[in-house]
Order: structure tokens, then C-alpha cells, then sequence
């Protein structure tokens, strides 16, 4: 009788669950850096990149160029931030502010991301090709054993990231200048030029931050992958879109809460549910979503408008 | 129009030199010409007050001189011609303008909002700067970790000042600071102009409606109809001019 029971809870059954909690918070944490990265545009510009995954998977090929040529993957990812940055801030510069910087019509934007998205995607096809570009991992293929699961110093070093960069923005954001401003800029554009802010060349910096943390989200998708893909990005920035949703689409935090649970859920559910497999793999997440906007419309950590008439 | 004297409490500076100098000023949006060749000038120290209606022209005024659109003409800042600088350049020459609606930043806190108010200023200034109108408006003080959009009109108004005064600016630029606020609240914010412009000497260009209030700050005024300056003068000339009398005083 108790044979039956003991199945259950042996060592191998949390051994199996803790391995796909951290899976999950692998995929998770990819997801929730790109979603920063799009929360970080939105809020200061109140636009939607479309081409973030896109512009991450760009740069995580620049980088693989010198990796390529012999520069070492972590080195070639730092430089990633820099090209991140580079190509964010170009965007803005060239391309949205011809359309009328913030007084671009939003679906002006939209088009404009979407054409980038495939620009860049075909781009990169023919710069390098459609066959992926071998990357090595970014911790090394190390793993720290965790209640009999055997975790991937790769997943834990990810997580570390993860964290570093929340706080980091959390520091940018509300004890730097550069922080003030930004948030000047989201919060009332005109008072923000006329207190001596340099609107564009704000936004232009935000930009570029967006493209720099999701140039992350590229590499650690190449480093999972273990090459860079043209393609790569495209499931990444759905659940990116869907967990800057679950988090509500103004709270950075919140993006990368959603972007956990996004991952988290994910790799449960198809991992528990038998009905769910493989194939459905996109659906538990986005039920989620959906379950959450029922009754939180602004997402979990997202903010009604505080204001009087 | 009469010539009396003004009033004993208002000090008019004799110096020759205008701190602003507007001349030929013209500005709208795309095609719509709004100010049709505006002529002004305000003395360094003095409140002057530009008087108009609805759609007469006063938000585009203060538009066009703190560089928020473009705008043709001269505009004289302390001699030098500023006309079609960018507001962000004019704020650093010591040019800062309260929009009208109040131009706070809703989802900041009071200090936050001070603290981008001194943008152009060093971190020491700021300090200094903030503790002083934190005392001069004693309700921001109480709030100073609230949002500013949670706060009463009156308040958000008084913070919109402060953000401005944070800049250290020569020249302060308001834009019907009475609106949509309770006569009370409306006398409470002209009182502290009045204060500011004593103590710190700075010089105010306020643009309302509210003409009762305004000439009693102001030393001067102008009126404006549909883009030009129709009649100028004294605070007492205007206040005792029939014309001024019908269309904004209701007597």
C-alpha cells in the first residue's frame, strides 16, 4: 500500500520539479529581459517596438562576428550591450523622429517597427546566413546539484543577471539624473523641455537602453540555443509582449515578475499536464494572461492613471 | 486715459534697458497665424500682465517667447535676440514659463517634481533651492513625497511655480495661474507672485483673464485682441479705461 504512495513524493519526483522550475525560470528570465526592454520604451515614449526581438537578435549576431573572429563570447556579449545601444538609439533618432518623434502617430510606429522587424531579420539572413552561428555558453557548462537535480551554472548565472540588471535600472531610474529625466519625459513631455530637459536626445538615450538589455535577451537566447538564429527571437518576443502584458505595461518590475511566471507556467504546465504536450506549449501562458487582464486590466503590477480632473 | 500716479506699493524701475523686448512678434500652429506683430516689453523687476480673452492670443504669447513653437520677430532677452531658441536652451538663459493646465509631473512626488525644476542647476543649488520653497509653500512641504497628480489644483499650481522658481529664472512666464481655481486658492497663488517678485526681484509676464486680480499685482498691462496689442498702460490707466472696464472688470 504505501509502494503506491511513496512514488509520489521520492526523490526523484522533486528532483524532476525543481529541474523544471529552473527551466522554467530559464526561459522566464530571457523573456522578462526583453520585456523590459519593450516596458522601458513604452513608458518613456508610449510606443510599442515590434522590432525588439528582432534589434536583440541583430546585435547577438554583430556580436557573434567577433566572437568569430576570435574575441571571447563573454566579451562579445558586453560588447552586444554596446551595439544594443548603438542600434536602439538609431531607431529613435533616424526613424522615429522623421515620423514626428512623440507626436508620431502610434500606427506610424507600428508600421515602421514591423518594417524593421523584417528588415532586419532578412538582413540578417543575408549578412549571415540562415544556418545558426555556433555560440558556446556564457557560464560554462558547470552544474551545482540541487536536491538531486543537477542545475546548469548557465540558468543560475542568467538569474544573476536578471537580478543585477533589475536593480541596476531600479538605481537609474529613481537616483540618477538621467532617471529624472527619463521619467520627466514620460510624465509631461512639455514642462519636461521647458525645465531644460533635452527631450530627443532623452528618449534617444532611453531607446538605446531598451536595445542594450534586449541585446542581452539575444545572447542568452543564442547561449540556450547555443547559436544565433535569424529566427530566434520571434517566440521570445511573444512571451516578452505577454509577460510586459501580465505585468502591466508600465511597471519594469512587473515585467520581469510576468516574464518568471510566464516561464514558469509554461514549463509546468506542459511538464504536469498531460493533455497540454510540446505542441501546446504557448497556451498556458497566455490563458494566463488572459485569466489576469479579466480582472486586473492594468496587469498585476501596473498603475491606473493617478490624476483628477 | 487718466494720468494718475501708481500705486505706493508697486515700485516701477526706472532703468532704461528692458529685461524683454518683444517686437514684430509673430507665431501660430502650421498655417494659422495667431499673433499678428505683438510689441511688449517688461522692465528687470517688474509684474506685467497681459490681458485677453479666450483665443485672443495670451497661451501663444508665452508659447512663442519660451521657445515651445516657433515663432518670427524679435525677441530681446537682456539685449540679446533669442527669437526661435529651443525651450531647453532659454531655460538655461533664465527664461521659465508655468503652462497653462499647471505642468506638473502627475505620476512624480513634490520633490520630484523640484528636483527637474532645478534640472539646469547643480546639485548644491537644488538642495538649497528646495529646502527654500519648501518653507515658502509649507502645503508642498506637507506633500512632499505625494504624487503631484493626487494633489488639490491649488496645490499642483503652486508646484508648477516652485518647479519654475527652481530654474532661478530672470524672467517667469505664467499662464493664467487662476484657472479653474476657487477665488481664494487664485488670491493665495497672486499673493506668493507678489512675495517672489519682491524678495527675489524676479520679473513676471502673467497672461489672464482674471483682470481684477491681475491689475492689482501688476504694474503694467497690455490688452490683447485677436493677436495685437490693443491698448496699453499703467495698471490704474487700464483698470480706469472704459474700454478694459466693459470687456474684463464686468462694471
Amino acid at each position: 500500500m504505501t509502494s503506491s504512495v511513496a512514488p509520489t513524493w521520492g526523490s526523484d519526483t522533486v528532483q524532476l520539479f525543481v529541474q523544471r522550475v529552473f527551466d522554467g525560470l530559464q526561459a522566464g528570465a530571457v523573456y522578462a529581459i526583453l520585456a523590459l526592454a519593450i516596458v522601458i520604451i513604452f513608458r518613456a515614449s508610449g510606443m510599442l517596438n515590434f522590432a525588439q526581438g528582432e534589434l536583440a537578435m541583430f546585435s547577438t549576431f554583430v556580436a557573434w562576428s567577433f566572437f568569430d573572429q576570435g574575441l571571447p563570447w563573454w566579451a562579445a556579449t558586453i560588447l552586444s550591450l554596446v551595439i544594443g545601444f548603438v542600434i536602439g538609439s538609431l531607431m529613435y533618432r533616424v526613424l522615429i523622429v522623421r515620423l514626428g518623434g512623440t507626436l508620431a502617430s502610434p500606427l506610424a510606429v507600428v508600421m515602421v517597427t514591423i518594417g524593421l522587424f523584417l528588415m532586419l531579420n532578412d538582413g540578417a539572413g543575408i549578412i549571415w546566413g540562415t544556418d545558426p552561428a555556433k555560440v558556446p555558453r556564457l557560464f560554462g557548462e558547470g552544474r551545482v546539484e540541487l536536491f538531486g537535480a543537477g542545475i546548469a551554472v548557465q540558468v543560475l548565472g542568467l538569474l544573476a543577471v536578471l537580478a543585477v540588471l533589475v536593480i541596476a535600472f531600479g538605481q537609474i531610474f529613481q537616483r540618477t539624473k538621467l532617471g529624472l529625466a527619463l521619467r520627466a519625459v514620460t510624465s509631461n513631455q512639455q514642462s519636461a523641455a521647458l525645465a531644460g530637459i533635452k527631450v530627443t536626445t532623452t528618449l534617444m538615450i532611453g531607446w538605446g537602453l531598451s536595445g542594450a538589455i534586449g541585446a542581452l535577451a539575444g545572447t542568452f537566447t543564442a547561449s540556450a540555443n547555443l547559436g544565433v538564429d535569424k529566427n530566434m527571437m520571434q517566440i521570445v518576443l511573444i512571451y516578452a509582449f505577454a509577460a510586459a502584458t501580465l505585468g502591466g505595461f508600465d511597471s519594469p518590475f512587473g515585467a520581469v515578475i510576468g516574464g518568471l511566471i510566464i516561464g514558469l507556467v509554461s514549463e509546468l504546465v506542459v511538464g504536469y499536464v498531460d493533455i497540454i504536450g510540446p505542441d501546446l506549449r504557448l497556451l498556458p501562458g497566455f490563458v494566463l494572461v488572459l485569466a489576469v487582464l479579466l480582472v486586473r486590466p492594468q496587469g498585476l503590477f501596473g498603475t491606473a492613471k493617478v490624476g483628477r480632473a | 486715459m487718466t494720468d494718475q500716479p501708481t500705486g505706493d506699493s508697486i515700485q516701477r524701475p526706472v532703468d532704461a534697458s528692458p529685461l524683454l523686448s518683444v517686437s514684430g512678434l509673430h507665431a501660430g500652429y502650421g498655417p494659422v497665424q495667431v499673433l499678428d506683430g505683438i510689441d511688449l516689453e517688461v522692465s528687470a523687476g517688474e509684474i506685467v500682465v497681459v490681458l485677453g480673452a479666450n483665443g485672443a492670443g495670451k497661451t501663444t504669447t508665452l508659447r512663442a517667447l519660451s521657445g515651445m513653437i516657433a515663432a518670427r520677430g524679435t525677441v530681446l532677452l537682456d539685449g540679446d535676440d533669442v527669437v526661435g531658441r529651443k525651450p531647453e536652451d532659454l531655460v538655461r538663459l533664465g527664461v521659465a514659463h508655468v503652462p497653462q493646465g499647471r505642468g506638473t509631473f502627475p505620476e512624480l512626488t513634490v520633490t520630484e517634481n523640484l528636483r527637474v525644476g532645478g534640472f539646469t542647476r547643480s546639485s548644491e543649488e537644488l538642495a538649497e533651492d528646495m529646502e527654500r520653497w519648501l518653507a515658502v509653500f509649507p502645503r508642498l512641504a506637507e506633500r512632499r513625497d505625494q504624487a503631484a497628480g493626487s494633489m488639490s489644483g491649488g496645490e499642483q499650481q503652486m508646484l508648477a511655480i516652485a518647479r519654475a522658481l527652481m530654474s532661478r529664472p530672470r524672467l517667469l512666464l505664467l499662464d493664467e495661474p487662476s484657472l479653474g481655481l476657487a477665488p481664494l486658492v487664485t488670491r493665495d497663488v497672486f499673493e506668493r507672485i507678489v512675495e517672489i517678485n519682491s524678495e527675489l526681484g524676479t520679473t513676471v509676464l502673467v497672461v489672464e483673464q482674471n483682470a481684477n486680480l491681475a491689475l492689482d499685482v501688476a504694474s503694467r498691462g497690455y490688452v490683447l485682441e485677436s493677436g495685437k496689442i490693443v491698448a496699453q498702460g499703467s495698471a490704474d490707466d487700464l483698470r480706469n479705461d472704459d474700454v478694459v472696464r466693459r470687456a474684463y472688470l464686468g462694471v
